[in-house]
């Protein structure tokens, strides 16, 4: 039996999808007993804090740099807090986020749960009558969908704040005119529409780490190989999504 | 021997006093590899029904076949009298909670205290009031001599006393039927007389079956009231450990007295020796 990559890559999406099923049949059963994930928002969410803050510093800090020498060129250089804050929210926040995550939070589910599978703790589940995706794998992937959103609004203020810092404090742009043009062109539908990417963004990550973690082989190559393929596909899936939601939002 | 023609349905209706696990005529195969053909075993209650065999030859599918994990290709498996190829998935989970299994290294769950694993069970499908559950939990950590170390993480057992986790854990729910995989492997000696003990105090006190899958002959043939050889996909020898050891079968003689050669061969097949060291074409 031979299949291309072409096949290979349909039939993994179908497995996904397949696997995405049985979780969203979990879910209530899930959410009935929300102690595991509150735990896991916790794992997921509270563990990856420190990376997303200090990242949505430094990328605040350069959005305002780099916007304030864009703006200039055409004397609208008060328009940096509006462009600073529409950057980070329809566009940088939900995606470094995303990406943050699948690194640090992503990486770590797909290794516990493929840890477990190597180490039969699923197995000892199924044995007990316990099934294995409601009480390990839906947990985490609510979690993680609660987690992103609530990251990527931290992203973005701090974002938000290191732009002021370096806008008002360093290149000169007027406090007032910052945050009443700020204040003036974002909206709420661009709030929202970060808001929605990051919950697609979200499910996408959280759901290859739990997937990859889940049908990791069960050794130790196997575990590495399926944090490897958590990153590559949850930035893939991250950035076409990111494509195709905007693309719908401006054709609209 | 059960008589194997009889057909599947009597199995299936079996009373009190039938098997409490019976494989008839199981066949599996995997990717074209046949790990069975034509297998038959029954596991009785109060007795320790030992299975042996070479690694190899499938004694980690058999486990997997009698939990409902995968489905034989033919032939019948029947847990409690009831087809477990006829089960749907609540059907089976049903059937597992009256089914304790040992895994070879435990399968602890590590995020929990021993205490935690144990009363994990419990938690999942009772709503046993805190109290009645403390005492439940800690009157089977009794049971298997750990009740000291109820508060420690799971990180922190040796290798013996994670697998007496895991049997307390097993019995937790009063089974009636209790599988050990390759329960003896990696122990030392006073651990390995420890399982032993507990595994023949538990089939006596709890008045259950229990199947042990093993390939340690010496020491279960100590405590098993009845042995099934497999080799080749078969059951080659039944009866008691004396009675196997006087087998006059090549490969139960062969595998019960561990002799490096003979029917399961030395040697991997490969071509001629001389030629290969002289010949100098590869």
């Amino acid at each position: 039996m031979s299949h291309s990559r072409v096949t290979d890559t349909f039939v993994k999406i179908g497995r996904v999808a397949l696997f995405l099923a049985r979780i969203g049949g979990q879910c209530l059963p899930a959410l009935r007993r929300p102690r595991l994930v509150i735990a896991q928002i916790y794992n997921a969410g509270a563990r990856s804090l420190i990376i997303v803050m200090l990242c949505g510093l430094f990328v605040g800090m350069v959005l305002a740099l780099q916007g304030y020498d864009l703006l200039q060129r055409f004397g609208s250089e008060s328009a940096l807090g509006s462009a600073a804050a529409l950057g980070l929210l329809k566009e940088l926040g939900p995606v470094i986020t995303a990406l943050l995550f699948a690194g640090r939070a992503g990486t770590s589910l797909a290794s516990e749960i493929g840890l477990m599978r190597a180490t039969d703790q699923l197995n000892a589940m199924e044995m007990m009558a316990v099934d294995p995706v409601r009480h390990v794998v839906v947990p985490r992937f609510l979690g993680g969908i609660i987690a992103v959103p609530l990251l990527t609004a931290i992203f973005d203020a701090i974002g938000i704040f290191g732009a002021q810092l370096v806008g008002v404090g360093l290149v000169g742009v007027e406090s007032g005119s910052f945050w009443s043009q700020m204040q003036s062109f974002v909206t709420l539908s661009d709030v929202n529409q970060g808001i929605i990417k990051s919950l697609c963004f979200g499910t996408a990550c959280s759901l290859m780490a739990v997937y990859e973690g889940f049908h990791a082989e069960p050794t130790a190559e196997g575990v590495g190989r399926a944090t490897t393929r958590t990153v590559v596909s949850s930035a893939i899936l991250t950035l076409l999504l990111d494509y195709m939601l905007t693309a719908a939002y401006l054709g609209s | 021997m059960p008589d194997t023609t009889a057909p599947a349905a009597t199995a299936v209706v079996a009373g009190e006093g039938g098997p409490i696990a019976d494989v008839r005529g199981v066949s599996y195969s995997v990717g074209g590899r046949t790990i069975f053909d034509g297998l038959d075993l029954q596991a009785h209650r109060g007795e320790i029904t030992a299975v042996m065999g070479p690694s190899g030859t499938g004694k980690t599918t058999l486990l997997r076949l009698l939990m409902g994990a995968i489905a034989p290709s033919a032939g019948h498996v029947a847990v409690f009298g009831q087809d477990i190829g006829a089960l749907d998935r609540r059907g089976l989970y049903a059937l597992r909670r009256r089914v304790g299994m040992l895994f070879q290294n435990g399968a602890l769950l590590t995020d929990l205290s021993v205490f935690e694993n144990v009363a994990f069970p419990l938690r999942e499908h009772t709503r046993l009031p805190e109290p009645l559950l403390r005492r439940l939990v800690l009157m089977k950590l009794q049971a298997v001599g750990l009740r000291g170390a109820a508060e420690l993480n799971t990180a922190a057992l040796s290798g013996g006393m994670a697998r007496r986790v895991a049997l307390a854990r097993a019995i937790v729910m009063d089974p009636e039927l209790l599988i050990y995989d390759e329960p003896f492997v990696g122990l030392d000696p006073i651990s390995l007389g420890v399982i032993l003990r507990l595994i023949q105090s538990l089939n006596a006190t709890l008045g259950i079956a229990s199947v042990v899958v093993t390939h340690d002959v010496d020491d279960i043939s100590r405590i098993a009231h009845r042995s099934f050889l497999l080799a080749g996909g078969k059951v080659v020898a039944t009866g008691s450990p004396a009675q196997l050891r006087a087998a006059s079968v090549p490969v139960v003689n062969q595998f019960m007295n561990g002799l490096p050669d003979g029917p399961v061969p030395f040697h991997v097949p490969a071509g001629d020796y001389r030629e290969q060291l002289l010949g100098g074409d590869w």
